[in-house]
């Protein structure tokens, strides 16, 4: 089949970028969608242009690399999958598609469709972790955790990273990926020693980077290519309200002699 | 992992959501009372129009409602001030918008315009608090009509035919004759203002826009004060929903009952 | 064909003496330590931020040492440890199948056809269980019994069930738990994280690996970095295929440039094919999707019985229909190792049976479990699997039997290390996939997340003190050293000679060139003549590639043709290093299977009086052979014997 693209070019991060129109001609309905991008790219270093940088990795949805805002939905229509899993059956003949990138203060852009995602890691190491160095901790079967709980953290830990939450939410707020992190590990006995210390660094770090707030509007449970519920962000509303006037920080203490 | 002082506590994205949504519910709370108050208003008559006016002079003296009010002026500032904190923050959030975008497929109509919702609502809520609120407590021309105070009415003409007559202290006198205590005719007010087929419009269409806007607040309230979970989440989304029809939609059957039946 | 130098048996793994048991107990306690207090005096690099590359990281920084570490990714939680799906080995022995140490040690060898080191493995299986309590330690949300104790399976080739899994995404949920512990030293300073960086050189001072020159991938800009050791834990190279389960980004780069200072490349040649992929679906394609092992628990695989037969699968009889496993291996059946099943799928298509539009393609029938348990049943197993091929192939595998074909997956092969993973570069350690350790020539199901976090978490720690003991009183490694000045301009020249070449084809256009060589020649069989031509083809392409690849766009500026071009140039050295090494051993065994060296029953047929080496190659120059290197395999605690699964 064939089609029309309207793809988001930018040079660089201070570039104006703008939306420039490419055809692709004779796409089959089994190419991935960015399958069908590689073959624009070929075609155009074949004829001297500079190809669209867009980023991608594994190509089987769980890398969280591939981050394309197609036809207005962040990993294009269809549920449940990143852009890698969209297979091209699923645009009709001559179609207009439009492909930009995630758009948000906290995502700078870097170059056409690729943005700067590293906000996310910011966030996590401000406090998305257990503080166990390596070593000889307890057996593993030492703490028996409630299979509803597990299941739960589990849901919430499928989370791949690929920002397609801040992507669709009307105020590019990163609540869902936060939340979905505080989850799993609130969720866990090992999480609850600094469960309110973690709460607190990472909501304070996702408001430093300069995403919006969260105003219920569910489009990113929609979105999510691993389905993630805002039940997470229930659970970290109630955690933090619970840290915030409960936390007092640890007195420093003098070491022995 | 850095320390937490209330100060940040107060400018972090999720207190906000907190004030957001306490307010937002303690308005709703305050629909419920609205409503239940308003209905009285289908009562016709004297008695209707005695005993809408002997609850409005409740309203206004008794100290805990008194209170409650003030609570609810409060909350109508707050939920402002911090809609338009959090709107203005979240335009920043993202500062070049999509080229093509379809929030209609992950999001529904009362989510995404909240903000121009709720605007609507405080222009409502100016020209209801003028049409009504600022006449009853500022209109030195109100009509008036006697207060019964738990005796037998004295007047059973309507309040029109006090006209004449000069306050008093608290009574009415009437060519030389004390009538008795007397209290303002909101009812008269209201009657009068629905018959006027636009103000009548107007009030129907803001109590959609009222619909719309508790169609998505009401749940979502729930939502940011953490109070979401799989068993209990279903029942409060399905009474947010029922609420956002159901009240507002007797709201309006108020000023329509009114420009339709009574004359 | 002796166009090369061997040299026999040179390569000392330096293993500690004493009992197998206890090799790895009495090395630790007697290795150097460096002091608290010295350890901040250290720099260590650490490229690579998969399982194995960000659990060293963390580990070391937990320590006290300064590590850089760094990843071509966006984040170092992209790494692509994370696609693992199906689970991680551990001899915990918590169902009471009489699992243990040993038993898993000698699976594994087993498993991987007598190919691999003793000791090391031995260690692997001993700290397998360490890596389980670790990674519980950290939230990982493995799978749960009712009682709340963690779950187990089983996998291929293996009578017991030690196979800790979290749902059909393990990987992620280990390479996010290392992540966590990356991101926690990371915010506490003890990692300075580079990201979108691509190491482009090792630098070596006086024989030693000092540092390495790397390439900013946002603005082009290429660093210096030193440090007192360098770690590479880059993975493995199966997309020398061009086709495989790799990622995209998954390259061969960091290894192949520490290859080409003098870092020994391991028997190259040992590739995991897995049986269980979808189908290559036509030209476009850019990766092979894989569907887990653990469907072929209850799935049946199958071929008509009728050469080209050409009706839908549903429609053939089932007298019509060859079970060709079962058939050849009754005993194991449709859980044969991966080595052998891949084989026996080739073996029917290539002989005409094959199904699909392409014919390259066997069934995998849930038919039977379907009717045992119902469709909701298979749902509740492995209703992502088979939402993920529906996915991909708009047909719905509860209806009609799923296609599968075997594709590129693993790489045994890898850096040649010590015991102590150190390379034959003194101060370079290669850990994971990227390394040749453990799995010797086939890796089994579920043990390649166990090598990876064992070398990170468990080993390297360790082993990396008793090399910088003599560093404590270096200082910093000064980057202005003439060594860091000349790598990086030979970085840079390689890079402006990439976008000065106005040639007229696409990178890709080379990788798949290259891929469809080296699966031809190189992939599930290999014969003496094939392998020949293969090199001479390579050798071809090369020439080629660097007179007319096509990279546009500039140096300075994130340029992802450029970094495919200096990616693919070093898939082509590697493919004909293969190649080589493929034709040195003149025996099958595990993944590599020569035509010439079968039984009459058409099974791997190992020669292991002249074979049971390592073969390191030593680097001599792109189109040259290399030379051969041997580490003698001695097995003092088992026997070799030949492998059955009948």
């Amino acid at each position: 089949m064939n089609l029309k693209l309207k793809i988001w070019r930018q040079k660089g991060p201070k570039a104006e970028g703008k939306m420039v129109e490419y055809p692709v001609n004779d796409v089959s309905p089994d190419m991935s969608f960015l399958e069908m991008l590689d073959v624009l790219n070929d075609h155009l270093v074949e004829k001297g242009d500079e190809p669209v940088a867009f980023e991608h990795d594994c190509r089987e949805g769980i890398c969280g690399s591939c981050s394309l805002y197609i036809n207005g939905e962040p990993h294009g229509p269809g549920r449940g999958i990143t852009t890698c899993q969209l297979h091209m059956r699923s645009f009709k003949e001559g179609e207009t598609v439009y492909i930009e990138p995630w758009r948000a203060k906290a995502f700078p852009i870097i170059k056409d469709l690729v943005t700067d995602r590293s906000a996310f890691d910011r966030i996590v190491q401000s406090g998305g972790f257990i503080s166990v160095n390596t070593g000889s901790p307890v057996d593993a079967n030492a703490i028996p955790i409630r299979k509803e709980s597990a299941d739960e953290a589990f849901d919430a830990a499928t989370c791949i990273g690929c920002g397609a939450c801040v992507a669709s939410c009307k105020n590019a707020s990163a609540m869902l990926f936060v939340s979905a992190k505080v989850s799993h590990l609130s969720l866990l006995p090992q999480g609850q020693p600094q469960a309110k210390e973690r709460v607190l660094a990472m909501v304070a770090q996702m408001d430093a980077e300069g995403f919006g707030n969260c105003t219920n509007t569910q489009a990113c449970e929609v979105e999510c290519p691993k389905g993630i519920s805002i039940e997470h962000i229930a659970r970290m509303n109630r955690e933090y309200l619970g840290a915030a006037i409960s936390y007092s920080p640890p007195k420093a203490t003098v070491g022995g002699d | 992992m850095s320390t937490q002082s209330t100060n940040s506590f107060f400018l972090s994205s999720l207190s906000k959501k907190y004030f957001m949504a306490a307010t937002g519910l303690f308005l709703i709370v305050f629909l419920i009372g609205h409503i239940a108050g308003n209905l009285q208003l289908f009562m016709s008559g004297y008695e209707g129009r005695l005993q809408f006016n002997e609850y409005a002079v409740f309203m206004t003296t008794f100290i805990p409602v008194k209170i409650l009010s003030y609570i609810t002026y409060f909350c109508i500032v707050f939920h402002v001030v911090d809609g338009v904190a959090l709107t203005i923050q979240n335009r920043k959030a993202r500062p070049q918008k999509y080229a093509y975008s379809r929030p209609d497929k992950n999001t529904n109509f009362s989510a995404r315009n909240m903000m121009v919702l709720g605007s609507l609502i405080l222009i409502f809520l100016g020209v209801h608090m003028y049409a009504f609120w600022a006449q009853y407590h500022w209109n030195d021309q109100m009509p008036i009509m006697l207060h019964t105070d738990g005796v037998s009415p004295l007047l059973k003409e309507t309040s029109a035919a006090i006209k004449g007559g000069q306050v008093v202290g608290t009574d009415v006198v009437l060519n030389g004759e004390v009538l008795g205590p007397v209290m303002k005719d909101l009812y008269q007010i209201v009657m009068e203002a629905y018959q006027v087929w636009w103000v009548t419009l107007f009030y129907v269409i803001s109590m959609v826009v009222l619909a719309f806007h508790l169609w998505h607040g009401f749940a979502s309230g729930f939502q940011s004060l953490g109070l979401n979970h799989p068993r209990y989440m279903p029942v409060i989304v399905i009474a947010g929903r029922v609420f956002s029809i159901v009240v507002p939609a007797l709201f309006a059957a108020i000023p329509i009952y009114i420009f339709l039946f009574v004359k | 064909m002796s166009e090369y130098r061997k040299e026999t048996s040179e390569l000392d793994a330096r293993a500690p003496e004493g009992p197998l048991a206890e090799k790895w107990t009495h090395h630790k306690d007697h290795v150097r330590l460096v002091s608290p207090g010295n350890k901040r005096r250290i720099d260590i690099i650490v490229v690579g931020t998969g399982l194995a590359g960000a659990s060293a990281a963390a580990s070391l920084a937990e320590m006290g040492y300064n590590v850089k570490a760094f990843c071509f990714q966006d984040s170092p939680r992209r790494a692509h440890s994370i696609a693992a799906q199906g689970g991680i080995n551990a001899a915990k022995n918590y169902q009471n199948d009489g699992d243990s140490t040993f038993r898993l040690f000698y699976d594994t060898i087993k498993g991987g056809d007598y190919r691999s080191r003793e000791a090391n493995v031995y260690r692997l299986a001993e700290v397998s269980t360490h890596i389980i309590d670790q990674c519980v330690a950290q939230g990982v949300p493995f799978a749960r019994d009712y009682g709340g104790l963690l779950d187990n399976r089983s996998f291929g080739g293996v009578q017991v069930s030690r196979t800790f899994y979290a749902r059909g995404q393990t990987g992620q949920q280990l390479l996010l738990g290392a992540y966590s512990a990356l991101s926690k030293m990371i915010g506490k300073g003890g990692v300075k994280m580079y990201n979108r960086h691509e190491m482009l050189d090792l630098v070596k001072v006086d024989g030693k690996a000092r540092g390495i020159i790397a390439r900013n991938l946002i603005t082009g800009e290429i660093e210096r970095h030193s440090a007192h050791a360098v770690i590479l834990a880059t993975g493995g190279y199966g997309n020398v295929f061009f086709l495989s389960t790799n990622a995209m980004g998954s390259n061969v780069t960091a290894n192949w440039k520490a290859h080409k200072k003098g870092a020994y490349f391991a028997n190259p040649c040992f590739t995991q094919i897995h049986p269980t992929c979808i189908p290559v679906s036509g030209d476009h394609q850019s990766k092979l999707t894989l569907m887990s092992e653990s469907l072929r628990n209850d799935g049946r695989i199958w071929v008509p019985k009728q050469k080209g037969d050409t009706r839908k699968p549903n429609l053939i009889p089932e007298d019509e229909r060859d079970y060709y496993l079962e058939r050849r291996y009754p005993a194991f059946g449709n859980l044969v190792p991966r080595d052998v099943a891949s084989r026996a799928a080739k073996e029917r298509c290539d002989a005409g049976y094959g199904v699909g539009a392409s014919k390259m393609a066997v069934y995998l029938d849930f038919a039977d479990i379907i009717k045992r348990i119902g469709a909701d049943g298979v749902a509740a197993k492995y209703g992502n699997l088979f939402q993920m091929y529906e996915k991909i192939t708009d047909e719905n595998p509860y209806e009609v039997p799923m296609r599968i074909y075997p594709a590129v997956h693993y790489t045994m092969g890898g850096l040649w290390v010590d015991y102590n993973l150190m390379s034959n570069v003194e101060g370079l350690y290669v850990l994971g996939e990227a390394n040749f350790s453990d799995h010797g020539s086939n890796r089994l199901g579920a043990s390649a997340l166990m090598q990876g976090l064992a070398d990170g978490y468990f080993v390297v720690p360790y082993t990396v003190g008793d090399y910088l003991a003599d560093d404590i009183r270096t200082g910093p490694i000064s980057i202005n050293l003439p060594e860091f000045e000349q790598a990086e301009k030979a970085v840079k020249d390689r890079l402006a000679a990439f976008v000065n070449n106005k040639g007229s084809k696409p990178v890709d256009y080379y990788h798949r060139q290259l891929g469809k060589i080296v699966w031809e020649q190189c992939g599930m069989s290999r014969n003496a003549e094939g392998l020949k031509q293969a090199i001479i083809d390579i050798n071809a392409l090369r020439e080629d590639f660097y007179k007319n690849v096509r990279v546009p766009g500039g140096v300075n500026e994130l340029n992802q043709e450029l970094e495919k071009a200096g990616r693919v140039a070093d898939f082509i050295e590697l493919g004909a290093l293969m190649c080589q090494d493929a034709l040195d051993r003149n025996e099958s065994c595990g993944g590599h299977f020569r035509e010439e060296f079968q039984t009459p029953e058409g099974e791997a047929l190992r020669d292991d009086d002249n074979y049971a080496y390592v073969a390191a190659w030593e680097y001599q120059g792109a189109g040259v052979p290399a030379i051969l290197h041997k580490e003698e395999l001695v097995y003092e605690n088992i026997k070799m014997v030949q492998r059955s699964y009948k």
